[in-house]
């Protein structure tokens, strides 16, 4: 009877398995190969060793899409961690209309990055947006023109994607807020402990699950970034808000250099691999709320 | 009557039914990018020319060309490729005769006398180790200047003719409060202006020597200094909205009289013309030469990926015949804003600037190939990168830039 039900489980479990196995695995594999080899617009079978991870590297572009992903991920990671947390504390605390709030903000997470960027491409557009707005309010000093600079411009997409995700983190961040014991927050009020005190150094170390789950989230969408800054700025001015993905998309279709695009997915791999693994490690190691 | 005709109708609605069926049909699909308004209104004028000759023409209408380019590709190349599919006059079937996997039309060049009718480096960029690979269909120029004549006016000034009287012209529309040169900062739109200076100022050999040589001596000279150096020097003409603005929204800032001229190629034409402008009357049109004329040339080609099907076959070479003839190229350029790739057909019937260029076309030393003919898409984007970056990059020097050009050129692509 136990053999059967197993069986038939992973009878049940198999296409799955079939699939991940053969358009991950097997796809992660052809395109490492295709890496070393001399590809131009169709796939080769040229073996040339290194030569497109040396090219890579030397790669302006890249070198540049690779700072602008760390100061991105970064700021971004931070930033939407924070505020979703404030924004899930805030209503936490049994405000009225709280139904409305949460639908509030988390709506922009219900609209594409390519939307998203659309939108604040307006409003920063120097031209028309925000500094025009000012401008035509007298207030003729006034610049913010950071979409057009290429220094600042990756500020612009930072803003951008925690305007977009915040509302996420605050949902995570509210299950994790009601999963909290009251008997904590009676002890806590018992105690005469301020709450920021509180939030600071007993609730947030209770929630370690409810960050993880976050930044798993968060630092997955930081390694596909590619819709937003095609949205926003096309990389552009010049190549100041270029990101890894969206390097990696034009080699391949665009520009037909499919030796240097899968040079550059392989090099992501590993990065995303190295980075991601700790994380999930960490979040696995959780301990269980209910024994088994 | 009208029950003759209704029969009719019927009778010709069931044979269209049926045709699937048919072994004699004549049926092919057809890739291209072409989906705007005035676009699909040419790419029509192919499907009825083809119709009436006895094909069935398949649409298969893909947005965005790097989109169509691809799914047309990896069609092709999975097996089940269309019977014709549009790609840019240039190297970009390169991978695609290497492999093997396109039909020639060397039937077609033949019969139509191609090397008659076609200029030089048109007929050569469709040609790979002897045979033809591909039908060029039209002649898209991209250096063109297009002016506001009410915003000319306004400032004083006559349009320029040559790079040394352009820059006095754009002080004067500074001065004048209007943004001298409307510009669409992405980056091929700013290759595309870089190209501008460099047929403009360095002429056709010069242009040559850089996208299809890559003469590194050449780039480290004083001329391509002076080219590089003029290019950055339009930077101060552009106003600060320009980053990331698409080409049409530039070209409106000409046609609204805000902005002084543009430079980009032929298809702004369908700006103008959609808000109701005519050539020579509310705008202008001129390519700056230092050297007589440099015309840059590029355009769209159709090629055939190999069939078996023998009926499909046969629909290949019929669109390949009908895509080259007269009355098929004057028709579609009318619509297009291009101009026919045909030296022979009549041409009087083209706006004002087509028939300008018509004539450019029959002067070998006038034509420049575009950059899409010359160089592939692999090096042509690693010098976009390096452009982009010495247009927007205040601290990127001009030797620097060269510098970056030299090193990149003797890369393998």
């Amino acid at each position: 009877m136990r053999i059967g039900s197993r069986l038939s489980t992973h009878l049940a479990l198999a296409p799955a398995l079939l699939i991940a196995l053969v358009a991950y695995c097997g796809a992660m594999g052809w395109t490492i190969w295709i890496s070393f080899t001399n590809s131009r617009m169709l796939p080769s079978s040229v073996f040339v060793g290194l030569r497109q991870y040396t090219s890579l590297m030397a790669n302006e572009r890249w070198q540049v899409s690779v700072q602008n992903i760390a100061i991105f991920g970064a700021l971004f990671i931070a930033m939407a961690l924070v505020l979703g947390f404030v924004l899930a504390a805030l209503i936490d605390q049994r405000v009225r209309a709280e139904g409305l709030l949460r639908s509030v903000f988390l709506y922009p997470f219900s609209m594409s990055f390519i939307v998203t960027g659309l939108a604040w491409r307006w409003l920063l557009d120097p031209t028309f947006g925000i500094e025009k707005l000012g401008h035509d309010l007298g207030l003729t000093w006034f610049r913010f023109d950071w979409l057009v600079r290429p220094e600042r411009v990756i500020y612009t997409l930072v803003f951008a994607a925690v305007w977009h995700a915040s509302g996420l983190v605050m949902a995570i961040m509210l299950a994790g807020l009601r999963g909290v014991d009251p008997e904590i927050w009676k002890a806590v009020r018992v105690d005469g402990i301020p709450p920021w005190r509180a939030y600071l150094f007993i609730v947030v170390p209770l929630m370690r699950g409810s960050f993880a789950t976050a930044i798993i989230l968060l630092a997955v969408s930081v390694a596909r970034l590619y819709d937003l800054s095609v949205a926003m700025t096309n990389g552009g001015p010049g190549i100041a808000s270029e990101v890894p993905a969206k390097f990696v998309m034009d080699h391949l279709f665009e520009r037909g250099n499919v030796g240097l695009a899968t040079a550059a997915a392989t090099t992501m791999l590993i990065t995303v691999a190295a980075v991601l693994a700790p994380l999930m490690y960490w979040q696995r190691r959780q301990p269980a709320r209910r024994p088994v | 009557m009208l029950e003759y005709r209704s029969a009719a109708f019927v009778l010709a609605a069931m044979l269209a039914l049926a045709a699937p069926t048919s072994a004699e049909e004549q049926r092919a699909e057809v890739i291209h990018w072409w989906t705007s308004g005035g676009e699909s209104a040419a790419v029509k004028v192919f499907a009825d020319q083809f119709q009436a000759a006895g094909g069935t023409w398949v649409d298969t209408a893909i947005a965005g060309g790097a989109n169509a380019r691809t799914a047309a590709i990896n069609r092709t190349v999975g097996g089940s490729p269309p019977s014709a599919m549009q790609l840019n006059t240039g190297k970009q079937f390169d991978d695609l005769v290497e492999n093997d996997l396109l039909a020639n039309v060397d039937a077609q060049a033949a019969a139509q006398n191609w090397k008659a009718i076609l200029p030089p480096s048109f007929l050569e960029a469709v040609t790979r180790n002897g045979h033809e690979y591909a039908v060029p269909v039209n002649i898209h120029g991209q250096n063109w200047l297009f002016y506001s004549t009410a915003a000319l006016a306004k400032a004083g000034v006559q349009p320029p003719t040559n790079w040394d009287d352009l820059f006095p012209t754009l002080d004067k529309l500074k001065a004048a409060g209007l943004i001298p040169l409307a510009f669409s900062g992405q980056q091929n739109w700013e290759r595309n202006l870089f190209n501008n200076v460099l047929a403009g100022r360095g002429g056709r050999n010069l242009f040559v020597a850089f996208w299809g040589k890559r003469d590194v001596a050449m780039v480290k000279g004083p001329e391509f200094r002076n080219i590089a150096v003029t290019f950055k020097r339009l930077r101060d003409y552009v106003d600060p909205g320009s980053p990331g603005r698409n080409w049409n929204d530039a070209t409106n800032l000409v046609i609204q009289g805000k902005a002084g001229m543009q430079f980009m190629g032929d298809w702004a034409k369908g700006e103008f013309t959609a808000a109701g402008q005519t050539p020579g009357k509310e705008y202008g049109c001129t390519v700056l030469s230092d050297h007589g004329i440099a015309y840059v040339m590029g355009g769209d080609v159709f090629v055939f990926p190999q069939l078996k099907d023998a009926n499909q076959r046969k629909a290949q070479q019929l669109l390949a015949r009908v895509l080259l003839e007269p009355d098929t190229q004057i028709k579609f350029a009318q619509k297009k804003g291009s101009i026919p790739v045909r030296l022979d057909v009549d041409t009087s019937t083209l706006d004002a600037c087509a028939r300008k260029a018509s004539g450019w076309i029959h002067d070998a030393n006038a034509q420049v190939p575009a950059n899409e003919m010359l160089s592939p898409p692999a090096l042509t984007g690693a010098i976009q990168d390096l452009i982009s970056q010495y247009w927007n990059d205040p601290n990127m020097t001009t030797d620097g830039f060269i510098a970056k050009v030299a090193n990149t050129m003797t890369q393998q692509f």
